[in-house]
């Protein structure tokens, strides 16, 4: 490769004649725009954060599918369903019995899916004076059986009884679903299988109308009582949530700046720098051009990855510090000693020869009339570096060197990994994080080989 | 007696070459030991011998638990004192970089090798062998295929298969660990067919035979991964290599005077593209040390690259810091063994012409 003789915007000209750079680009673009979204609704301070907070996931079904899931399958996985106070088909009764007021709800849903949802939980807020209130609950299937879901005294004002936790009742149902079926199943019954099972030898949901009915006695006039039951379901959002009922959906767009910023800065700022010391080198030859020789050399020898986890690890760096670490280890790359050929090529050009002759400062030689006309065959090489450093991000988050207060693709990919994903199958948690990462990496890729093809003539002819 | 140039020039980068290593040592100490952990390090070490020393002697069972802790500390004393290491760090760091190039690594915090050892140059040459086994098996797969697509490809560029190697060749932007996720989730996760990681079966098959296959069977996807990532990018440049050097005049020439095709690609072609390849090689074996801890942390390959990521989880800075060593070592040795063969294949080299 030698100095061409191309601008930068000449280049740009050219790249837009290329389909496959503007492919690129329009992936770029996507990514950009998703960054700057990210930005601009979640300050990038407080992403993290509320990443790391997990109490704030809770309403959320744990390990659930993309929605789009079910496009692709023939067996339709339950989104989250909530029913109760405030929310369609809710219905309520009130008599008095005992000198006690005992209100009867009744919510109906349709249910029609295949599988069943993943927990059942009973959000209760009441106010009460003396004794907590009793609350009974039923749960009617299509089919009209009544099962008994045992009974709750709730204590907190706002209470979340997990039914699906409930290890006596789980018991029972099983009990119940196994004399139903007349054999004991080669599946586990688990309370939400029980409360939607049809009565077979495979696992699959009863479709229809299901009531859910709660039967509440307060013991005081002024005691208020409202609850709302949350299914929790096997799919939700654009990228599913995670085994801590995480949307990954939000991961992948507060990851997205991160990748880029990462990448763009780790990739731009080496290459400038290696550009700035191959000039010097080359242009001032001598002891300056030898030590800094000696230094690529070293930096040859330099365990790159080891370094960097050294002294990420002795020293617990954030992100950005580590990209500075990455930066200062990759300053002296082999680049250096490439960039300086084409410099000592221009040095002997007419018109730095011309430049010299006038008396143009050095400085203004190398920043004027040096760098500039080095610029161009860089820049493929710079482009194309870049996924490298959105993926050594993403490494150092598998070695478990990830900052804990920066969410990354590579640090969602790494907890599935410590999740069991591979294992378990949870196949969205691994996939669509790569996903993000693949989609980076090739829209650099494309951009790059096309400028490599402009930039160096005698690889187009071909 | 006449020193033959090649010879000369090998020594003389041998020289630089150890320089180099040393000087790169001598940074690791540096850093490591600005959190402090050498000199935890050797002290954690000797404060080991001195105690076993102390209990293994039968002149001091009769002492009491404070009397031979009081023993113990006065010979820890004595004995760093003896080994200088109450120097200034300056004096100190000296005696670690001997230590560290002589692979006198210290005792590990927690890890141990497989025969039990706490020895850091122990856990760490046990598992060097299967780290070269798989990459070295990797990057020549990679390099042969590299040459031969590359070359047929320009033997028949413009074809169908030409550019869709020139399509393809964006994927080689995703690394190989990142193919080796994709793979487990294929062939483990999915289809059942390969183990996700690990060297051998459990319990691992006593017959060599059994062995060998097995281990053979655990190094599809890590291999594989490794291909697949630079498969496309690897033919692509070698073609266009031999492209280029397809089209100078003196090819032109022997193409005019009638020599047989395969000659001009053997001799016209090949033969002064090869120094230029054998450089590009060199650099994928010294990247292949890095990229190793990766792809041998995702596989659970017992590599040295996994051996750094459970260093890392177990925070054990004496393996870190010894693997950091040890890796230098490595690239200097993959150079210098290129170097040789550079030497061999180049023939400026081997005439010992200056300025090359």
């Amino acid at each position: 490769m030698s100095v061409s003789e191309y601008t930068l915007k000449g280049i740009f000209k050219e790249l837009m004649r290329y389909k496959s750079a503007l492919v690129g680009l329009a992936i770029l673009a996507f990514l950009v725009i998703l960054s700057l979204y990210a930005l601009i609704f979640t300050p990038y301070s407080q992403a993290g954060e509320i990443w790391n907070d997990q109490n704030r996931w809770l309403a959320y079904p744990r390990n659930a599918a993309p929605e789009w899931y079910n496009f692709f399958s023939s067996k339709k996985l339950p989104p989250s369903i909530l029913i109760g106070e405030g929310l369609p088909n809710h219905e309520s009764e009130e008599v008095e019995r005992n000198g006690y007021r005992v209100i009867t709800y009744l919510d109906s849903f349709t249910y029609n899916y295949d599988d069943f949802p993943s927990e059942l939980v009973l959000l209760i807020n009441t106010t009460y004076f003396g004794s907590p209130p009793t609350v009974k609950v039923y749960w009617v299937k299509p089919s009209g059986e009544e099962l008994n879901l045992s009974t709750y005294r709730p204590r907190n004002i706002s209470e979340s009884i997990y039914i699906s936790n409930n290890i006596m009742l789980e018991r029972e149902l099983e009990e119940y679903a196994i004399d139903k079926l007349g054999f004991t199943p080669n599946y586990t019954i688990t309370i939400p299988v029980a409360l939607f099972m049809e009565y077979k030898g495979e696992p699959t949901a009863m479709k229809g109308n299901y009531k859910f009915k709660v039967e509440v006695t307060l013991y005081n006039r002024s005691d208020t009582f409202s609850y709302r039951l949350l299914m929790h379901g096997k799919v939700y959002g654009i990228a599913g949530t995670d085994i801590y009922r995480r949307p990954l959906e939000l991961g992948l767009i507060w990851g997205a700046p991160v990748a880029l910023s990462f990448g763009i800065v780790a990739s731009v700022t080496i290459t400038f720098v290696q550009l700035i010391f191959a000039a010097i080198s080359g242009y001032y030859g001598g002891k300056v051009d030898s030590l800094i020789q000696r230094l690529t050399e070293i930096y040859m020898i330099l365990p790159f990855l080891p370094f960097v986890v050294m002294i990420s690890l002795l020293y617990g760096l954030d992100i950005w510090r580590l990209l500075l670490i990455i930066i200062v280890l990759s300053i002296f790359g082999t680049s250096v000693k490439t960039y300086r050929v084409w410099v000592m090529q221009l040095k002997t050009s007419p018109y730095v020869e011309a430049a010299i002759a006038y008396g143009a400062s050095n400085l203004r030689i190398i920043t004027l009339y040096i760098l500039p006309r080095i610029l161009p065959p860089v820049v493929p090489s710079l482009v194309l570096s870049i996924p490298s450093y959105v993926f050594l991000e993403a490494a150092l988050a598998i070695l478990g060197l990830s900052d804990p207060k920066v969410v990354s693709w590579g640090r969602i990919i790494e907890e599935a990994f410590a999740g069991g994903a591979v294992y378990k199958g949870y196949y969205h948690w691994v996939l669509i994080p790569s996903a993000m990462l693949i989609l980076t990496a090739i829209s650099f890729a494309l951009i790059g080989l096309a400028l490599d093809r402009i930039v160096n003539p005698r690889l187009r002819e071909m | 007696m006449k020193i033959p140039p090649l010879a000369k020039v090998l020594i003389k980068r041998g020289f630089v070459l150890f320089l180099m290593v040393i000087i790169v040592t001598y940074l690791t100490i540096l850093i490591a030991n600005a959190g402090g952990y050498v000199d935890e390090i050797l002290i954690s070490d000797i404060k080991f011998n001195v105690a076993q020393r102390v209990s293994a002697n039968p002149l001091y069972k009769g002492l009491s638990i404070e009397e031979r802790n009081k023993l113990i500390e006065r010979l820890v004393e004595n004995e760093i004192r003896l080994r200088g290491l109450d120097q200034p760090f300056p004096i100190r760091s000296l005696i670690y970089l001997w230590n560290a190039l002589t692979l006198d690594l210290g005792r590990s915090m927690y890890m141990t090798s497989d025969t039990g050892s706490r020895l850091v140059r122990l856990i760490i040459l046990e598992r060097l062998p299967q780290t070269i086994l798989l990459f070295t098996t990797a990057t020549v797969i990679i390099f042969f295929i590299g040459l031969f697509g590359g070359l047929y490809l320009s033997r028949n560029f413009g074809s169908f298969l030409d550019k869709l190697t020139i399509y393809l060749s964006p994927t080689s932007a995703i690394p190989g660990w990142f193919y080796g996720i994709l793979l487990i989730l294929i062939f483990y996760s999915y289809l059942h067919v390969l183990p996700p990681g690990g060297m051998v079966d459990y319990p691992p098959p006593e017959e060599p035979v059994a062995y060998f296959l097995s281990v053979l069977k655990h190094m599809i996807l890590p291999v594989m991964a490794w291909v697949i990532s630079s498969f496309f990018i690897e033919i692509y440049y070698n073609r266009s290599f031999f492209l280029t050097y397809s089209t100078e005049d003196y090819v032109e020439a022997a193409k005019a005077k009638g020599v047989p095709p395969s000659q001009i690609e053997r001799r016209y072609i090949l033969r002064p593209a090869l120094p230029p390849i054998i450089t590009s090689f060199a650099f994928a074996v010294v990247l292949s040390w890095s990229g190793a801890i990766i792809t041998e942390t995702v596989f659970n390959w017992p590599g040295l690259g996994r051996t750094l990521a459970m260093a890392i989880g177990f925070f054990d800075v004496p393996v870190i810091v010894g693997i950091t060593v040890v890796f230098a070592y490595l690239i200097a040795a993959t150079t210098f063994i290129l170097e040789i063969i550079y030497g061999i294949v180049d023939p400026r080299i081997r005439a010992g012409v200056e300025g090359v």
